[in-house]
């Protein structure tokens, strides 16, 4: 025990001076950042609410760091205020210590409510949305650009200022993609898609991560996501469209084995219903990889219609 | 017969000390030093048990016992143990953190996987709920004037479960790997395909065990309080941690069988090929989160309402009053018991469900808050027109009041699916859930043991390390956690065993300080309890009473003999001592003495212990003979137990006169001690009624203040 305490001591130590080090910028490098460095209006009407719910809450947070510092002065022992031993109710006392939490509650409940409706991942953020399938694999992200007919490893570009709409889902066992500056998670889950709409309105690059531990390489599976005006993510889809690798059934079912990618890949060209084949693989008995997506979609609305809460849109 | 007939799949390669030798590395390192500390220990104990002659008594008095007040004490040693353990791998955990930025640090990634779960595995089984389980069974049956509780024998099979739980993965630490998939152990990560090692297995037994002897428990309990009340002690002049003592036992019967359900279906995903929470083949995981939360929201507060019933009995006693709002307080404790029930999801919000579904539940969650706001004011008004006298507990509770709001508050946030989405998963979450567990039941826990412990060994804690303690372990645990949320709030997730930002580093250097600062605190502690066994004279407080205390627990000597009190109490009112001592009733001595019957001590409890240990290590290594012999061991023995006649044996009167009556003699040769002098060698634990409070001692301001 008294090992274990030197040494984690030495430890603390220890890491000052490499502070200073650490301080240097890494010009390369994405950073993580939060919802507090929002880039988009989802991110940003996130931390607004946030900053909401704290300032009402100090409503009944403030007084009980003046009352408690209050009471214990003048009640100590030997203090000044009068002692009742048997004082043990009151019901004015009552009706504010109900009253005032439940009002609180009320209207806390009423932006929660409205927010939860508002920015519901599953809502679309406007008109002319990009559309992009996301695939979650150990340990890395498969980015579909159904419309470009691309894709891509590791590297997410989005169009500054139009609507992305993502359906996401996952190869392997759960995982939860975010991108944090952007907007919140959603989890991905084999057989089943879920949505998250986004919005990025400041050109840069963000950090998008998985935040569902999946084994050993999860502390680093994490991409990087590019936000460019629309001219420039023309470009990109040009050139990207130029690349000559392309991503069938057979290289999916290379990138299913896990690893740890330190480079992003770019797909020229995308089998047709390849999103829809990956759902396909977890439909029971039923539809295998080669079913057409028709198929697909009706036999995983039979049997999973919870799990496609907005399947209407489909 | 092959290897594998008898040893199943235990290979020598599952020992740790293997994996050290054949690949050293420092992760492989830090796991042999941690399977030796284990085996070391575990010698350490048989040869001092051995030495010291101590085995026929630990199994005479301790094992076999089926008193609720050794039982009591052994589940809180097991609490203690394992948190130590618990506590150093949160250091190992966070000191990798800090060596890893921008590199691997020293620690393999599954190491740091198994880590994590097991820290989060041991402290909320095999340490918060042996701790407020232990605490339960010592003070409950006590305060409401009983013998024992209903049913003792079951009392100690508990006990021994959640003892085969505790060993179980303890012995994970030297033959094998535990679970990486966290402690809430989600599938399909969990499941064969994904994790094909005994690592899960050994996770689902011994969370079973625990989850099982927590059914019984609260099925016990629940019972005990329903049925064994002295006379006049209706439920609304029960002491309020007796309320929060049943709330807690009523979630433990509905809680735990879920968990119990979802880990059992995994084990048939794993063992027999079903498909409950596959990926495909009609497998799915999400009625796994469902379940599992089903189970893990209840318990937080099956952690936490104990623990603030607590701070309900510290606050009164410590400030010499009656405990403001109790009807108040007891409908907090219910309405928080109830809407417990119905938040679960509140986990889950990203799964993508709709946003009705969400709010709704959001709305639940928030609601808690409620109740929950009301019991903190309750507590304020205690103290006020009180005399706050600042104990170690009180430190306790003021820090605890302090904190609990903040932790309150970010729980709402939490409770915001629109919030939720950005910090689930995150170390805001991790820095939330600390936040309510250590200084709301953790240290709860510990203000309980600096409370309770002259009752259960006669003499009381040294004060001056108690503060010392308190001193290190409330900064260290601002300093752990506090930095946390910053963290989390700028994209920092859960369980990463490196990161690559240089902005994180001094915030995890300080998270760093603040678990060494845990680390001294706890080993004050322990110093507190050598000391003060050392200075065990001039501690002593034999006459039952140190701090003046106001419910039936105090009125009897300490430690209390084997059948509590000797003659039942009548109680006619809450605080029944305090009005006791007021009206001069105390240390009386009674009409007549009867023969008291008491419950025989069992070898059915360890035996249970001992073969559901082996039948949940046999199930982790497959090794399938030694898992049906112990099956059918575990049932013989039951069935056997019902053949015996005797149970119960027979007390005298003389006996418990005798005692008794000395008891009470010596009450009435000592002079009390006034609460000025509380802290002295003059306290031998009779209170005098203070001077402050009597009539005459009236100050201006009293004028004033009877006008509010
Ligand atoms: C007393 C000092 C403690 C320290 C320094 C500590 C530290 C930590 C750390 C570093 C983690 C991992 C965070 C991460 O995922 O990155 C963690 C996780 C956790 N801790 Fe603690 N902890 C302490 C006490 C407790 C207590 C008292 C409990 C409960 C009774 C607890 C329950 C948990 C749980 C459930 C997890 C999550 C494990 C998982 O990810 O599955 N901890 N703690
Ligand atoms: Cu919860």
């Amino acid at each position: 025990m008294k090992g274990i305490i030197t040494w984690a001591l030495v430890v603390s130590a220890l890491s000052l001076p490499t502070l200073a080090q650490a301080a240097l910028p890494a010009e390369t490098q994405v950073y993580s950042a939060g919802f507090i460095d929002a880039a988009g209006p989802v991110a940003a009407a996130q931390f607004e609410h946030f900053q909401t719910i704290i300032s009402l809450m100090l409503i009944v947070v403030v007084p009980i760091f003046i009352l408690v510092p209050w009471v214990l002065w003048r009640y100590r022992r030997g203090g000044r205020g009068a002692y009742r031993p048997d004082w043990d109710f009151n019901w004015g006392n009552e009706a504010v210590l109900w009253g005032v939490p439940i009002v609180l509650i009320i209207i806390l409940s009423s932006a929660l409510w409205a927010h939860t409706h508002k920015y519901d991942p599953y809502r679309p953020l406007g008109n002319d949305p990009l559309d992009i399938e996301v695939v979650s694999l150990d340990w890395k992200f498969l980015f579909i650009y159904p419309q470009q007919g691309i894709a891509t490893l590791d590297y997410l570009a989005l169009e500054q200022d139009r609507p992305i709409r993502l359906k996401l889902t996952s190869g392997t066992v759960m995982q939860s993609f975010m991108i944090p500056q952007l907007a919140g998670q959603i989890y991905t889950m084999a057989g089943m898609t879920t949505q998250l709409n986004l919005l990025a309105d400041q050109e840069g690059e963000y950090l998008g991560r998985n935040t569902q531990y999946n084994g050993d390489g999860f502390a680093t599976q994490s991409f990087r996501t590019a936000v460019m005006p629309k001219s420039q993510f023309d470009n990109w889809v040009i050139h990207t469209q130029k690349n000559t690798q392309t991503l069938d059934l057979a290289t999916y079912e290379a990138l299913l084995k896990p690893s740890i990618e330190h480079v992003p890949r770019y797909y020229g060209t995308v089998d047709a219903g390849l999103f829809n084949r990956v759902l396909a693989r977890f439909t029971a008995g039923h539809a295998h990889a080669d079913s057409t997506p028709a198929e697909v979609s009706q036999i995983r609305e039979h049997h999973h219609p919870q799990n496609n809460p907005k399947g209407a849109e489909q | 017969m092959s290897w594998e007939t008898i040893f199943g799949q235990l290979g020598w390669d599952s020992l740790v000390f293997t994996g050290a030798i054949k690949h050293p590395s420092a992760s492989e390192f830090v796991a042999f030093g941690a399977g030796s500390i284990v085996v070391l220990g575990a010698v350490a104990v048989v040869v001092l048990l051995t030495v010291m002659r101590w085995w026929g008594p630990l199994w005479r008095d301790w094992l076999t016992s089926v008193d609720h007040k050794k039982i009591g004490i052994m589940y809180i040693v097991i609490a203690l143990v394992m948190f130590l353990r618990a506590l150093i791998e949160a250091g190992v955990m966070r000191s990798q953190q800090l060596a890893a930025y921008d590199s691997a640090g020293y620690l393999s990634a599954d190491h740091f996987g198994q880590l994590f779960t097991t820290h989060g595995t041991i402290m909320i089984f095999f340490v918060a709920m042996p701790f407020i389980t232990g605490l339960m069974n010592y003070v409950m049956p006590l305060q409401i004037g009983a013998r024992d509780v209903s049913f003792p024998l079951l009392n100690a099979i508990s006990l021994m479960l959640t003892a085969a739980g505790a060993g179980l993965i303890m012995v994970s630490l030297v033959v094998g790997e535990f679970s990486t998939g966290g402690w809430s152990g989600y599938p399909p990560f969990t499941g064969i395909e994904f994790s094909p090692g005994e690592g899960v297995d050994y996770w689902i037994w011994s969370v079973t065990l625990a989850s099982i002897g927590s059914t019984l428990t609260g099925l016990n309990f629940a019972v005990t309080l329903y049925k064994k009340r002295c006379p006049g002690m209706d439920m609304f002049r029960m002491p309020l941690f007796c309320w929060t003592t049943l709330c807690t036992s009523i979630l433990m019967i509905f809680a735990m069988a879920p968990l119990t359900v979802a880990t059992i279906m995994l084990a048939l995903d794993r063992y027999a090929g079903f498909h409950f929470f596959t990926n495909g083949d009609g497998g799915n995981m999400m009625n796994f989160a469902n379940l599992f939360w089903l189970f893990g929201h209840p318990e937080v507060y099956i952690l936490l309402l104990p623990a603030l019933g607590v701070w309900s009995e510290v606050v009164s006693t410590f400030v010499g009053k009656r405990i403001y709002g109790y009807t108040s307080l007891v409908y907090a404790t219910m309405c928080i018991a109830v809407l417990s029930f119905g938040v679960w999801l509140h986990h889950f919000f990203t799964m993508g469900q709709s946003a009705n579904v969400n709010a709704i539940f959001g709305i639940a969650t928030m609601i808690i808050g409620i109740p929950t706001g009301v019991k903190v004011y309750d507590w304020i008004l205690t103290m006020f027109r009180g005399r706050i006298r600042i104990t170690t507990p009180m430190l306790f509770h003021i820090n605890f009041l302090l904190t609990f709001v903040l932790g309150g508050m970010t729980g709402i946030l939490l409770a915001n699916p629109t919030v939720d989405f950005q910090v689930h998963n995150s170390l805001f979450l991790i820095a939330h859930f600390h936040n309510m567990i250590i200084p709301g039941v953790l240290f709860g826990m510990f203000a309980a043991v600096q409370y309770w412990f002259p009752k259960a060994f006669g003499f009381r804690l040294h004060e001056g390390w108690g503060k010392a303690a308190f001193w290190s372990l409330a900064p260290g645990f601002l300093l752990a956690f506090f930095p946390l949320y910053w963290l989390g709030m700028n994209g920092a997730p859960r369980r990463t065993v490196m990161w690559a930002d240089p902005a994180f580093y001094p915030w995890l250097a300080l998270a760093m300080l603040g678990a060494v600062l845990l680390l001294v605190g706890t080993v004050f502690l322990l110093v507190q309890i050598g000391v003060s066994i050392r200075q065990r004279r001039q501690l002593a407080v034999p006459l039952g009473d140190p701090w003046d205390g106001r419910s039936l627990e105090w009125s009897i000597p300490s430690p209390p003999p084997a059948w509590n009190f000797a003659v039942v109490p009548q109680v006619d009112g809450r605080d029944a001592f305090t009005e006791a001592k007021k009206n001069g009733q105390a240390y009386r001595s009674p009409a007549a003495y009867s023969d008291i019957e008491m419950p025989c001590n069992s070898m059915v409890a360890p035996l249970i212990g001992i073969f559901t240990f082996t039948l949940s290590f046999a199930l982790v290594w497959h090794i399938w003979w030694l898992v049906v012999v112990s099956f059918i061991v575990v049932w013989g023995v039951v069935i056997a137990r019902s053949f015996v006649a005797q149970t119960n044996e027979i007390i005298p009167a003389s006996r418990i006169e005798a005692e008794h009556e000395a008891f009470l003699a010596a009450a009435r040769a000592t002079p009390g001690v006034t609460r000025d002098l509380e802290m002295s060698p003059q306290n031998r634990g009779k209170a005098a009624p203070d001077r402050l409070g009597q009539p005459g001692q009236k100050r201006p301001d009293d004028v004033l203040e009877s006008a509010i």
